[in-house]
């Protein structure tokens, strides 16, 4: 992206801000679902890009703690607990959760910590169905309140969208610092080259650890979003299939792009809801128009505009050279 | 006794079709690095084209070979021209996710234009019970087991014993190599799709009278599958086999043992474990690593 002048680019994140809080104003009560359904998604995806696009592990689990966020949110706030309180649990549950998950990574690699996560998430799909006592098994958990932020009510939709929104925020201030801090280049070390991080000092261990921990803590966050915005949760939603469609957003995206989880979620969310006029093939057009993006970029959509803005600054240094060489034989 | 008995059978011939389909897993990925999301949604797709085959007035027999063969050129030749081969010098993940949404793509396509609804599918060998060792034991499961042991006995006797079984392995041990010695590496690669894709059709013959056609069916057959694969070895083909025949006995065992709602969480624990301790698998050999 560095492409672009700054004032530029700060104008237009300005205009893309601006467009998500006025916009929607006018917005029906389903489009502020799928709108705030793409903030949380959002949130899941950019922690699922943190372990997987920026540290290089892959997991198939994103969607299992989307799901303890949300149960742990459904729980605490229909016990008369307050959301952010809730949030703080689902963030503390799943950061250790997912500190323990990250272990094997430290064993093992690439497509065989894809399918221990993949059976974790497994694992968690099965305790929310079976353990009823706790997460109210297939009938789920109903009547999930909305929070009153600074007194006020957000049951509505729009106020609901703009929690989401502001978490959304916050999130990406808070991935933002994380990978410009040291932490995010030890990350970065540790997907380029894992042997070299640490013979450089890096604490590999640590950090892979750490990449697990955070990438789902921002599942977490999701899922205690997702609770109150449909305000009944039952296990369907939180089986593997959302811990695909989470990696193929990271992916979509582009991976290790910062912007690429809001677009990958954008795709993922939206793209299906405007298909939705072609009825019974909408998720068949929506399949065929990931493979053919893949086929034609593999690192997703930011890759295109990457490759695209590599391009333009080669063939603008050519042109330098190419004029500066010129001037230099016209002093000759 | 007679309990257990009937258990390891039942398991014996499930997991004998989870072999078939995780042999074919692991020779996609051998040759060329693709992890197959949509292994279990291959197995499902072919019970339909030999139901539609059968729809248009084809006799059973007849549906099959017309179900395999469209199998081959769709989920073998297709499958590898059309989104294989793109895809496959720019790593494993973004094919990986390819295959993901190839599974949704496939899903949704014979939801749309088959049916939502399970069918019955007819069986290739009559119901009944024959009693062996004075148990009684059900004619499909011993035909499911006899059919799998004869392609998996068929596919071991190509890839160890013919020239071109040899050349099958040299292009995926060591491509550059294989290519230098004259062994035309496009052609085996090609040729483990082929074998893939009749592999998944054999397997979707063999399950799909026991639990009906249906567009979903797909998951759980590919997860097994994947579990087979890992837990008896990634890189070796009669590791798959042992690992899809304990997975079925051990998901069958699971079943009665354990407790039906966490009944799927054996395998699971079981894979968790095996990488942990075990990440080449049973029968795996280490992958090297490289700097």
């Amino acid at each position: 992206m560095s492409g672009f002048a700054k004032p530029l680019k700060i104008a237009l994140g300005l205009a893309v801000i601006a467009a998500l809080i006025i916009v929607p104003m006018n917005f029906n009560r389903y489009g502020l679902f799928i709108l705030s359904q793409w903030a949380v998604m959002s949130i899941a995806a950019m922690g699922l890009n943190l372990t997987l696009g920026y540290a290089g592990q892959v997991s198939l689990a994103q969607g299992a703690f989307v799901g303890i966020g949300a149960y742990a949110a459904a729980i605490m706030t229909t016990h008369g607990w307050p959301l952010p309180a809730a949030i703080l649990v689902a963030i503390a549950l799943s950061f250790a959760i997912g500190w323990v998950l990250g272990y094997p990574a430290l064993r093992v690699q690439h497509h065989y910590l894809a399918f221990v996560t993949l059976a974790f998430s497994t694992l968690a799909f099965l305790v929310f169905r079976n353990e009823s006592w706790l997460t109210g098994g297939i009938y789920g958990i109903s009547n999930i309140p909305r929070p009153h932020i600074l007194g006020l009510a957000t049951n509505k939709p729009l106020p609901f969208y703009y929690v989401c929104l502001g978490s959304l925020a916050i999130a990406s201030l808070a991935v933002w610092w994380l990978i410009r801090s040291p932490w995010g280049r030890a990350f970065m070390a540790l997907r380029e080259n894992p042997l070299r991080a640490q013979s450089l000092g890096v604490d590999t261990r640590r950090y892979t650890l750490m990449a697990f921990a955070i990438g789902s803590a921002l599942g977490g966050v999701a899922g205690a979003l997702y609770a109150p915005l449909t305000q009944y949760i039952d296990p369907v939603p939180f089986n593997l299939s959302l811990s695909l469609d989470l990696l193929m957003m990271v992916i979509v995206g582009g991976a290790g792009f910062y912007f690429g989880p809001f677009l990958g979620a954008m795709i993922a969310v939206l793209l299906p809801e405007w298909l939705r006029f072609t009825e019974g093939y909408y998720l068949m057009l929506y399949a065929v128009a990931v493979m053919l993006l893949l086929i034609w970029s593999p690192t997703g959509i930011l890759g295109i505009l990457d490759r695209y803005l590599a391009e333009r600054r080669t063939k603008a240094a050519s042109a330098l050279r190419a004029v500066a060489k010129s001037r230099l034989e016209t002093v000759q | 006794m007679s309990n257990l008995f009937d258990l390891l059978v039942a398991g014996l011939a499930t997991g004998a079709i989870y072999a078939l389909v995780a042999v074919g897993f692991t020779l996609l990925w051998q040759t060329s690095q693709t992890i197959n999301f949509a292994q279990g949604e291959f197995v499902m797709l072919p019970a339909f084209l030999m139901l539609a085959a059968m729809h248009v007035g084809a006799p059973f027999w007849l549906a099959i070979i017309l179900g395999i063969l469209l199998s081959m050129i769709l989920l073998g030749l297709a499958f590898k021209l059309l989104l294989v081969d793109p895809m496959m010098r720019h790593g494993v993940l973004p094919l990986a996710i390819a295959t993901m949404a190839l599974a949704i793509g496939i899903k949704e396509a014979v939801k749309q234009f088959f049916s939502a609804e399970a069918s019955p599918f007819p069986s290739i060998v009559p119901t009944g019970d024959i009693s062996i060792l004075g148990h009684a034991v059900s004619l499909q499961s011993l035909g499911v087991l006899v059919v799998a042991i004869l392609a998996v006995l068929g596919l071991t006797t190509l890839l160890n014993r013919t020239s071109l079984g040899h050349q099958m392995q040299a292009a995926a041990q060591n491509p550059t190599v294989a290519r230098i010695i004259g062994v035309p590496v496009e052609r085996m690669i090609l040729l483990t799709f082929l074998i893939n894709a009749f592999l998944v059709a054999l397997a979707s013959l063999l399950i799909t009278p026991i639990y009906l056609a249906k567009f979903s069916s797909g998951e759980v057959l590919g997860q097994a599958a994947f579990i087979a694969a890992i837990v008896g070895g990634f890189n070796q083909v009669r590791g798959a086999i042992a690992g899809g025949l304990l997975i079925g006995v051990l998901d069958n065992l699971a079943a009665t043992y354990v407790s039906t709602q966490y009944r799927a969480a054996v395998p699971m624990i079981f894979l968790i474990a095996v990488i942990l301790f075990r990440p080449q698998g049973l029968l795996g050999r280490a992958e090297e690593r490289t700097v």
